[in-house]
């Protein structure tokens, strides 16, 4: 059974913005899924009807065999979540925050001591347990974040960007942690984040969102394989749109953008064409200084599929993916 | 069974809260505190008129400050919520199968249960001042119940306001425009038969007044029929707060 059926979610806030106009995806236990996606996109929204704290219009969602708008109570049983603003109570301990919130997922009241004992362990935090969270470092209140949503020892984790505003030793960490969650437990992972390395390092599968729908699904690998022809990125000395120009003409070259002093075109068989674009370049009077090769990355999926650069930078909702923009490689 | 234990836990929380940062008990004691003082000297000769319950103004104050003290503190209430729904602590929860009502139970009772204890400071001031409690133990203990009672309704309606408008502004807009005119509209500092007719009447309909009558007279111990009629309304007026703050839970709920 999957842990996660998400069909065809919709929903409109108050407000009048449709946040999620059509996503579908399942998740199955053991597995880490992505949902990747610009601001705005609606990953949060999707995240928050599964956690049961806000209700679809349309569609259905089921969370560990239970539907969320029938079985909301089943849901919350079997579910952790980690939102993507902090949820935890700053003028308490950290071990006071983890026992009310065993208490309150009812977990037997004999076990809450030696749950929260471990899962303070298990985010290194034991140290810290008795000292006012108002005093934790950024990193140390995410770690409590997501120990609050592993207390109780759900079936379905949910991470709302949990690695946003970590530093670089303790997103890996945190990378780890989860690996070895799913593997000894068979926890079902949904993850939204915006750090492609992380998508393809941690996720089994992963859907790109952009503008309420996922617009393409699968392994990194097969959106990998998906785009095609390799990055070639060629540093000229000048004179950069007419060398783009230039390299248009040839038949394997299917896309070529400008980036300041950089060509990046998307090359079918990027290696053996190396020698020809350079030549072409030569004799039209442009000089090449660099030039680097790369094999299609997230980077290139995400940017194929939604127009634009993952940036985590606020990208205004208005500004992204107007008609010109969806299939250029520049932002 | 859930809905009481969960109560407790998130009690146990807000206490701890509020415990640690004891200085806002003491503040919210101060301006009480000083208008006890002050017009417990100011009009102390005012009980030579005729209408007052009692010859001692201090003796006829001191229910009237306490449930003032109630008031503007279970006013108030509704920021704890907005502060929580700040932090994320709101949506923590919800994700818990926590009872919904423990929420809001759990906010209302925290707020009755400092009232009583401030309001027990309060009445050992007015005893120092020369108040006396003819009503004897089950006197002082009733006042603090109608103190509690009436702050429960207020914290409750407090909050809902709070679900509701989710902003600070509103909620300070609100409880300034409101608190004040509700204890003058009350018998809080002077007698019943001295008021206009006008005040008199609204002061009928005002469950502030209910609270000063009642703690009043279970203070003095005069006329238990009188207290027992009051805490009924009372009784009803904190039903129907925790039912508006059930509500505005509900819209909260929707509208997210
Ligand atoms: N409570 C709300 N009321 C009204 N509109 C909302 C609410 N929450 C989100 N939105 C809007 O819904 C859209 C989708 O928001 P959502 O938070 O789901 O996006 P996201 O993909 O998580 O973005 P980000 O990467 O910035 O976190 C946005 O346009 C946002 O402004
Ligand atoms: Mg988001």
């Amino acid at each position: 059974m999957d842990a996660i059926v998400a069909e065809h979610l919709r929903k409109t806030y108050r407000n009048g913005v449709r946040a999620v106009e059509d996503v579908t995806f399942r998740v199955a236990p053991g597995e880490i899924f992505g949902l990747l996606g610009p601001n705005g996109a609606g990953k949060s929204t999707t995240v928050r009807i599964l956690a049961t704290l806000t209700q679809p219009d349309g569609g259905t969602a089921r969370v560990a065999g239970h539907d969320v708008r029938r079985d909301p109570a089943g849901v919350r049983r079997k579910l952790g979540y980690v939102a993507q603003v902090s949820g935890v109570d700053k003028h308490a301990t950290g071990r006071e925050n983890l026992t009310l919130q065993a208490h309150l997922h009812r977990v037997p009241r004999r076990q809450v001591r030696e749950r929260v004992e471990r899962v303070l362990a298990w985010v290194g935090l034991t140290d810290a347990a008795d000292r006012m969270v108002r005093t934790y470092s950024g990193g140390m209140q995410r770690r409590l974040d997501i120990a609050l949503a592993l207390v109780h020892e759900p079936e379905v984790l949910f991470l709302d960007e949990p690695t946003t505003g970590l530093d670089p030793e303790t997103r890996a960490a945190l990378w780890d942690d989860l690996v070895r969650l799913k593997r000894e437990r068979g926890l079902a992972v949904l993850l939204t984040t915006h750090y492609l390395d992380e998508a393809d390092r941690l996720c089994d599968r992963l859907a790109i969102v952009d503008r309420g729908r996922v617009v393409v699904e699968g392994t990194p690998a097969e959106l990998k394989a998906g785009v095609r022809g390799d990055r070639v990125t060629l540093e000229v000395e000048q004179r950069p749109a007419e060398a783009a120009a230039v390299l248009q003409s040839l038949d394997r070259v299917l896309e070529v953008v400008p980036n300041g002093r950089e060509v990046i075109a998307r090359v079918l068989h990027g290696a053996t064409a190396i020698p020809q674009l350079v030549t072409v370049l030569e004799r039209a009077g442009i000089t090449v200084q660099s030039v680097a090769l790369q094999r299609p990355s997230l980077d290139d999926v995400y940017l194929f599929h939604t127009g634009h650069r993952m940036i985590t930078d606020d990208l205004a909702p208005d500004g992204l993916g107007s008609g010109e923009e969806r299939r250029s490689w520049a932002s | 069974m859930g809905f009481v234990m969960d109560t407790l836990y998130l009690l146990k929380r807000h206490t701890l809260a509020t415990v640690r940062i004891p200085i806002w008990v003491f503040m919210s004691l101060v301006s009480p505190l000083v208008w006890l003082v002050l017009y417990g000297q100011l009009f102390k000769r005012i009980v030579e008129l005729p209408g007052f319950e009692t010859n001692s103004y201090i003796q006829f104050l001191t229910p009237g400050v306490i449930v003032m003290l109630a008031l503007f503190n279970a006013a108030w209430g509704g920021m704890g919520t907005l502060q929580d729904l700040t932090d994320g602590v709101i949506d923590r929860l919800l994700v818990t199968p926590v009872s919904r009502a423990a929420l809001i139970a759990s906010r209302v009772l925290h707020t009755a249960l400092t009232v009583a204890v401030q309001a027990t400071i309060i009445l050992l001031v007015g005893l120092v001042m020369g108040a006396r409690v003819p009503g004897g133990v089950l006197g002082v203990l009733t006042m603090l119940g109608v103190a509690a009672l009436l702050a429960g309704g207020i914290a409750a309606i407090s909050n809902g306001l709070a679900l509701i408008t989710r902003r600070e502004e509103t909620l300070i807009a609100v409880v300034n425009f409101f608190a004040t005119p509700l204890v003058f509209l009350s018998s809080a500092f002077i007698a019943t038969a001295l008021m206009p007719g006008w005040i008199r009447a609204i002061a009928r309909a005002n469950p502030v007044n209910w609270a000063v009558q009642g703690a009043r007279y279970a203070m003095l111990g005069s006329d238990w029929g009188a207290v027992a009629s009051y805490g009924l309304l009372l009784g009803a007026f904190a039903v129907l707060g925790v039912l508006f703050a059930t509500q505005a839970f509900r819209a909260y709920r929707r509208s997210t």
